[in-house]
């Protein structure tokens, strides 16, 4: 599904991806681990296509198709989804509303007519239900004031209404209570196919115990210096990044 | 003829139309005098640096219209807020239109300020109100004063509210090739009384319109007042609005302006509080593009302790548009505990635009509590990424982010049908269609 092939990529003058390769295929969960400023977030950006990121060299592509020309909302149309690390505030505009543009906008992509209001109410009220947010939350400004839990919570409620291809969840863990954790792990859970897949980047094995990986990658330095099954996350729990960053200067 | 000398000359076949026995009409002859020795205002006036008038000047506007122009409400529908849930005072080319208009005097006097002149019922009001609080030394209010003689006229008596809020329109029809309006409103809203206000100017065509407007409202003990002013009117048509607003007791007036088009506007918005406890809030959204200008020039003059001012500006500017943003506040020695806040944040969506803008404190008391801020910059591109990565088109997600920007000042409108219009200008003027009433 997912193809990244010697993806090197910077901002102003600055290196951050040094040869990413990573392939992803329908039904499968990777997570991504690696200390911090190591490049993870910027891997997830040049995936959704974020244009202050220069690649200079490799390629993205989705279901064969390379993504170098597609702006982010295109990406977002043909199914990737990233759930941000740091969840932008937007003051002025509803969760509900912001929500009804975007799969509105996602369908008029696709040659749909608008959701009709009644089958949206619905899907929201599903979605929210899913994820135990209340809805009162949801007519509040997008971000606006939420607590660190409650953007990443909302996060995963945008991922479930817009059902992605490819979902992409960049540290969805850090700042949520255990109990939100379970939810927010049970509802992406939910949403796994055979069809879809996911890049679960943390920190921490915690997130999954929930979500369990079929693979473990490890980023140093902008490049993938290790990678394992589920069990690797265990050790690197246990032993920390720096055997591994070593290894690399071996 | 340059434009000062024509308005001079014209001011004697004025006198030929109005009763120049009436008191008012002394009123008129002192103003017309400031007006004489001042003239128009220059570039070298502090506050008209960044505004000129200088090829306004040049062109041979018409003093007052040739002939009364009739127009057919399907034609103009689309300015007027509510087929029926509106008082509603319309002048055409500056002369009423009973036509259009839906005027009351039900307990509460929503008329004509040509009537409020000239008939002796209200002769004791005007003696009281009449150009009370407009300046006596500004010269485009002096030159509104000579020549004042319509436009609306608004008595709340106390403890009344109207039924519904009160549009005043100003058509411009084109019918002559350049036009000059200088509509004279008077509005007095006295002790626990309430009042809503929309007012518009409009031309329908492509000719030249100037507006030199002058707008006086009282507010006495704990009355409320909204006033909001829509200004979306054709690339043509420019507008200088000198709007003064006196505060008693208690009371609170909040002027919202909307600046979406025109060639020129300038607005000088002053507030004065003399009273206590007063609360006095200006809002401005504007959003301009191609070469617009628009000029926000406020005045809160806090002359009593224990009152409070709110001030809070957006705007977005595009292509060749520009802004100016001037907000003066005066807190006099013995106004202590003065609240007075003040916030200008603008956007520039072109490199072309620019916006100049400045707060101006002079404050006397020392027990005060003052804040401006002005900020001046471009879309968040974190935000836009943000917007666009759930799949919202770079064109709409940048109008949403404009949207949100101006959208604390759209909270504050207390009519909701005039909250769904102007988001519906808003998205126009932005050029997308969000899919929703935002
Ligand atoms: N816009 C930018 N300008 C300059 N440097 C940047 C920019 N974005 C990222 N970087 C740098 O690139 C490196 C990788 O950042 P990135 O956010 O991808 O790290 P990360 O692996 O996600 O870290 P963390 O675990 O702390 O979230 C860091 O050194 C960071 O400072
Ligand atoms: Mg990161």
């Amino acid at each position: 599904m997912l193809k990244i092939s010697d993806l090197h990529a910077r901002v102003d003058d600055k290196e951050i991806l040094k040869g990413i390769n990573l392939e992803v295929k329908a039904g499968e969960v990777h997570a991504i681990m690696g200390p911090n400023g190591s490049g993870k977030s910027t891997l997830a950006a040049v995936i959704a296509g974020k244009e202050e990121f220069e690649v200079t060299k490799g390629s993205v592509s989705l279901d064969g198709e390379n993504l170098e020309d597609s702006a982010p909302e295109e990406r977002a149309h043909k199914g990737i989804f990233l759930s941000f690390q740091y969840p932008v505030e937007i003051p002025g505009v509803s969760v509900t509303n912001f929500m009804k543009t975007a799969i509105n906008e996602s369908r008029k992509a696709r040659g749909l007519e608008d959701m009709p209001a009644n089958k949206m109410l619905k899907l929201i009220r599903e979605k929210s239900e899913l994820l135990e947010i209340d809805r009162k939350f949801l007519s509040r400004s997008l971000n606006e004031g939420f607590s660190g839990g409650e953007k990443k919570r909302n996060e995963i409620f945008q991922m479930a209404m817009l059902e992605p291809k490819l979902a992409i969840l960049d540290e969805t863990d850090s700042g949520l209570d255990i109990d939100a954790l379970r939810i927010v792990a049970n509802g992406v859970n939910k949403l796994k196919s055979k069809d879809n897949a996911v890049i679960v980047i943390t920190h921490y094995q915690r997130l999954l115990e929930y979500i369990v990986p079929d693979f473990v990658h490890v980023i140093h330095d902008g490049k993938i210096v290790k990678s394992g099954g589920k069990e690797l996350a265990l050790e690197l729990e246990e032993k920390g990044y720096d055997w591994l960053k070593q290894e690399t200067v071996v | 003829m340059d434009l000062k000398d024509k308005l001079v000359s014209s001011f004697l076949a004025f006198e030929d139309k109005v009763d120049v026995h009436n008191p008012v009409h002394d009123i008129r002859s002192e103003a017309m005098k400031t007006f004489e020795a001042k003239g128009f205002p220059s570039k070298k006036e502090e506050a008209w640096k960044y505004t000129s008038l200088n090829t306004l000047q040049k062109i041979d506007f018409s003093i007052f219209p040739k002939e009364e122009n009739a127009l057919e409400y399907n034609d103009v529908k689309k300015y007027f807020l509510h087929e029926i849930d509106s008082y509603k005072i319309v002048f055409i080319d500056g002369i009423y239109s009973s036509y259009l208009s839906e005027t009351t005097h039900d307990g509460v006097d929503i008329c004509l300020m040509s009537a409020a002149l000239t008939k002796p019922m209200y002769k004791q009001v005007i003696d009281v109100y009449f150009n009370k609080i407009a300046s006596k030394d500004d010269s485009l209010t002096s030159l509104n004063t000579a020549f004042s003689r319509e436009g609306a006229y608004i008595y709340i008596p106390k403890n009344k509210m109207p039924k519904k809020p009160v549009e005043i329109l100003h058509l411009a029809t084109g019918n002559e090739a350049a036009l000059m309006l200088q509509p004279r409103s008077l509005v007095i809203v006295e002790e626990n009384a309430e009042l809503q206000v929309i007012e518009r100017h409009q031309s329908i065509t492509g000719n030249e319109v100037l507006t030199n407007s002058v707008t006086e409202i009282f507010a006495a003990k704990n009355a409320i007042v909204d006033y909001y002013k829509v200004q979306n009117d054709a690339d043509t048509a420019s507008l200088i609005d000198n709007t003064y607003i006196n505060q008693k007791d208690k009371s609170v007036v909040n002027v919202h302006t909307f600046s979406f088009g025109g060639k020129l506007t300038r607005n000088n918005l002053n507030f004065y509080q003399n009273g206590e406890y007063v609360d006095s809030t200006m809002k401005g959204v504007t959003i301009i593009g191609e070469k617009q200008h628009v000029d926000h020039h406020t005045l809160v003059h806090h002359i009593e302790p224990n009152c409070e001012s709110h001030q809070d500006y957006k705007g977005i500017y595009g292509e060749n548009a520009t802004g100016v943003f001037n907000g003066k506040i005066i807190v006099d020695k013995i106004a202590q505990k003065t609240n007075a806040f003040q916030q200008n944040n603008n956007i520039l969506v072109s490199d072309k635009a620019t916006i100049n803008t400045k707060p101006q404190l002079e404050i006397f008391a020392d027990d005060v509590k003052c804040s401006h801020g002005c900020t001046i910059g471009q879309l968040d591109e974190d935000a836009l990424f943000y917007l666009q990565s759930r799949g919202i088109p770079k064109k709409e997600a940048r109008a949403l982010l404009m949207y949100a920007f101006a959208n604390n000042v759209l909270a504050s409108v207390r009519i909701p049908e005039l909250k769904v219009r102007i988001n519906k200008l808003i998205a126009k003027k932005l050029g997308v269609n969000l899919g929703f009433d935002l």
